[in-house]
């Protein structure tokens, strides 16, 4: 059984995978079975049965590493000498961090918005329109792209070449087309950022738009009629009745795109590398923790997107109770 | 600098390969430790097992080896350690990963180091012995043997820490090279310039014959490559560092005897300005001076085959990129493409020569991995890995058979690199701390060319990044 061990070429590989997944489910059929098994089991055993290799999974994943996270980086850059706040300083004070937070914010307040309010038109533009299937897929489809794969195709779209050689990238072939000067989308600082963060609004658009629409389908259509008998018309009953009614749906696309845009790392390190000035917190914490070998300077900056999603989860979770509590 | 020297030919182009580049980067992380081809027949020919002796008989043990050579280029690494499995027993098991720098740290703080790795920068192998004193294993006697007979000092001393020999030489590559083609040069009636003024003659000359042309220029320059995107240009400042300041001048400037920021050096930085800075000379059918910036270092030296750019300044390895564009392109003096050593000022002494290599280094005493690493250091090593590389390999060993070098241009390295006119330096930012040599220096040095920030204040900067201790 050697091969278990070291599974070498694909065929392998896949069996050390469906040995994997059977160990899964004996182990939690067994659990579930003796739960489930004596009549009167205290419910202590359940809740522990249930939630102890959770918690478990958790401490040694997430609750030390974190814990371990934050104290590295009150610690030098190879985590043996007390700095006290000097990483922080270090984070906040250095223009080329500023210029990595400023990037962060732009980041989490333009993408939600952007991704968020396209998804919302459009979910109420095709919402029962002919083509509401074949529309819906279409801009659900980046979602189903890795988002290293949707860098490297967007690389493409702004590829750049002097004007008189052969356009390579379509942005800039549309620029030629229209007898315009190509651009260097990439390098431009700082409209480089945004150029990367349309590619985060093109994969997340279609999130929004998904949860928008079964939100907008789930308002009752006697409400929807009665303000039609009442007069109002197309402008008005979306302002009035269909935002109101899925605003729990909306605050919850929103904080969700929130957290995934200020964790974004793959966008900025494929296009870009973090270079001219487009690096985000993310990226930076990778480049600083295992490029430069810095692991306080790079907890700090972790630390720091940890607090800054703090909030943003704790909103996210609140509302979605909220929501529960009404149904 | 040398991060993945060779293998980083392979790395921009795998990107180029688009399509299938998603799937490539994400298999990035996993290993290649898949059995290579049995095409083992060459390198095995010629071996004699008693030159193996030495090792002992090492059967039944494995020594396990981790690098930043990845696909082809780790295919060829394998098939040279298969003499030494042969004759002493010992399994190599290979592991390459282009998240090598990253991943290593990692591995050594989690306690799964492997045995034998392979350090492309002495920077990075001085701050692995700073950082984890314990983790690595200073080389043992019968390498230190190999490396005193077969290596020159200074290469001993790029292994070297606090006196200490820790890695021992592998592969080597030479930089101070000028891609051009020889037959638009015949076809214009250029020669390849002996100085520096000369050099410049040439860009001026072609400057004024591709007038009427906008697109043709001199000169094409890239030094885009992902987030280590800016290393081509420090390159170039070393060369001419090198050039204008002189080798000791530089030896200073490396181990920070004098300031980042020394007059010297911004004199260096000035004249690189002259060339890439030069919107007249730069940048051949790829744009404007700030295209160097995001042209892959991969694809920069390509206007010269569609004769849009004469000259390309880029290591010895970026032949495999050549071949890569069109495998029928002859690299050969007569051929479509070929390079010329980057000359000196007419005035100069000596003439520099900017190189790098890699440096193995051990994580374990054990007797086999010891053997392992002699081995990589004797001239049997370097012959067989001759043997199985077709072209872009050479190293410093001085008892490597050139005649098995398979490609002109490996030659010319080799000759250059053992030709006594020429004073060999080592790359400078892979001897400069992390934080400068694979940090801000490279930083720096694309916001000097994308966002032409001045020349002082880019020294300042990589000055002020320095680690103080």
């Amino acid at each position: 059984m050697d091969w278990l061990l070291e599974a070498d070429g694909v065929g392998q590989k896949l069996g050390v995978m469906l040995v994997a997944i059977l160990l899964f489910v004996v182990v939690m059929g067994l659990i579930l079975f003796f739960v489930d098994r004596p009549k009167n089991t205290p419910r202590w055993v359940v809740v522990t049965a249930f939630t102890g290799p959770a918690v478990l999974l958790i401490a040694f994943g997430l609750l030390y590493p974190g814990i371990k996270t934050i104290r590295d980086s009150f610690y030098n850059r190879t985590s043996d000498v007390f700095v006290g706040f000097d990483n922080y300083v270090t984070a906040f004070t250095q223009d080329e961090f500023q210029i990595v937070l400023r990037n962060t914010a732009i980041w989490v307040i333009l993408v939600p918005i952007a991704a968020t309010l396209l998804g919302l038109i459009y979910a109420v533009v095709v919402d029962r329109s002919r083509f509401e299937k074949f529309a819906k897929t279409l801009i659900f489809m980046p979602m189903a792209i890795s988002m290293v794969g949707a860098s490297i195709i967007w690389k493409f779209m702004y590829e750049y070449k002097p004007a008189s050689r052969p356009q390579i990238g379509l942005l800039n072939q549309t620029l030629v087309w229209l007898g315009l000067e190509p651009q260097k989308f990439l390098l431009d600082a700082p409209m480089n950022t945004f150029w990367l963060i349309v590619v985060m609004i093109w994969i997340q658009a279609g999130f929004a738009m998904t949860i928008l629409a079964a939100a907008i389908r789930a308002i009752p259509d006697d409400v929807v009629e009665a303000a039609r008998l009442d007069g109002v018309n197309g402008l008005e009953l979306f302002r009035h009745i269909t935002v109101p009614s899925i605003r729990p749906a909306l605050v919850v696309v929103l904080t969700t795109i929130a957290i995934g845009t200020l964790k974004v790392f793959d966008i900025v390190r494929t296009m870009t590398g973090g270079r001219f000035e487009t690096s985000v917190i993310a990226n930076e914490f990778y480049t600083q923790a295992l490029r430069q070998g810095d692991t306080g300077l790079g907890s700090a900056l972790a630390v720091i997107l940890f607090v800054l999603v703090v909030p943003i989860i704790i909103y996210n979770v609140r509302q979605l109770r909220k929501t529960e509590e009404i149904r | 600098m040398t991060r993945t020297t060779t293998a980083r030919g392979k790395r921009g182009l795998t990107v180029l390969a688009a399509g299938g580049a998603g799937l490539a980067l994400v298999l990035a992380g996993c290993s290649s430790s898949d059995d290579s081809s049995d095409d083992t027949a060459d390198v095995m020919a010629d071996v004699d097992c008693a030159d193996y002796e030495v090792y002992g008989d090492l059967e039944g043990t494995t020594v396990s080896v981790y690098s930043s050579i990845v696909d082809l280029e780790a295919e060829q690494q394998e098939q040279s350690y298969d003499p030494f499995e042969e004759c002493t027993g010992a399994t190599v098991e290979y592991e390459g990963s282009k998240e090598f720098e990253a991943q290593l740290p990692v591995r050594i703080q989690s306690g799964s180091a492997p045995d034998i790795a392979f350090v492309p920068q002495p920077g990075f192998l001085r701050t692995l012995v700073a950082d984890y004193p314990d983790a690595l294993t200073p080389v043992g006697d019968q390498a230190s043997q190999n490396v005193d007979e077969f290596y020159s000092e200074s290469w001993r001393d790029y292994g070297t820490v606090d006196g200490e020999l820790y890695g021992t030489p592998l592969g080597a590559n030479v930089k101070s090279f000028v891609w051009y083609s020889p037959s638009m040069f015949a076809d214009a009636g250029y020669e390849v310039p002996e100085s520096w003024e000369d050099m410049i003659a040439l860009s001026d000359q072609i400057v004024e014959d591709t007038a009427d042309d906008p697109d043709t220029k001199p000169w094409c320059a890239g030094i885009g490559s992902g987030d280590a995107t800016g290393w081509p240009a420090t390159d170039w400042l070393e060369d001419v560092m090198l050039r204008t300041a002189g080798p000791d001048v530089y030896d200073q400037w490396v181990s920070h005897e004098i300031p980042f920021n020394d007059p010297q050096v911004q004199d260096a930085l000035a004249q690189v300005g002259t060339v890439l800075k030069n919107e007249e000379y730069v940048n051949g059918g790829l744009g404007d001076v700030t295209s160097i910036a995001t042209t892959e270092f991969t694809e920069a030296g390509y206007p010269i085959i569609d004769q849009l750019c004469y000259m390309h300044r880029q290591a010895s390895f970026y032949q495999a990129n050549w071949s890569t564009l069109d495998p029928d392109l002859q690299v050969a003096e007569d051929g479509d493409i070929w390079a010329f050593y980057l000359p000196a000022p007419s005035d100069a002494e000596k003439k520099p020569l900017l190189g790098g290599g890699e440096f193995v280094v051990s994580f374990d005493d054990r007797p086999e991995v010891q053997a392992f690493q002699a081995y990589l250091a004797s001239p049997e090593w370097s012959n067989n890995k001759a043997t199985a590389t077709p072209q872009g390999w050479i190293s410093a060993n001085n008892g490597l058979d050139t005649s098995l070098l398979q490609s002109p241009i490996d030659q010319l390295s080799v000759e250059l690199l053992t030709d006594e006119e020429y004073e060999f330096r080592f790359d400078g930012s892979d001897m400069m701390p992390g934080q400068v040599g694979a940090g801000s220096f490279w930083t720096e040095m694309t916001e000097w060319i994308a966002s032409d920030k001045s020349d002082e204040d880019v020294l300042d900067a990589i000055e002020a990044s320095w680690p103080s201790s």
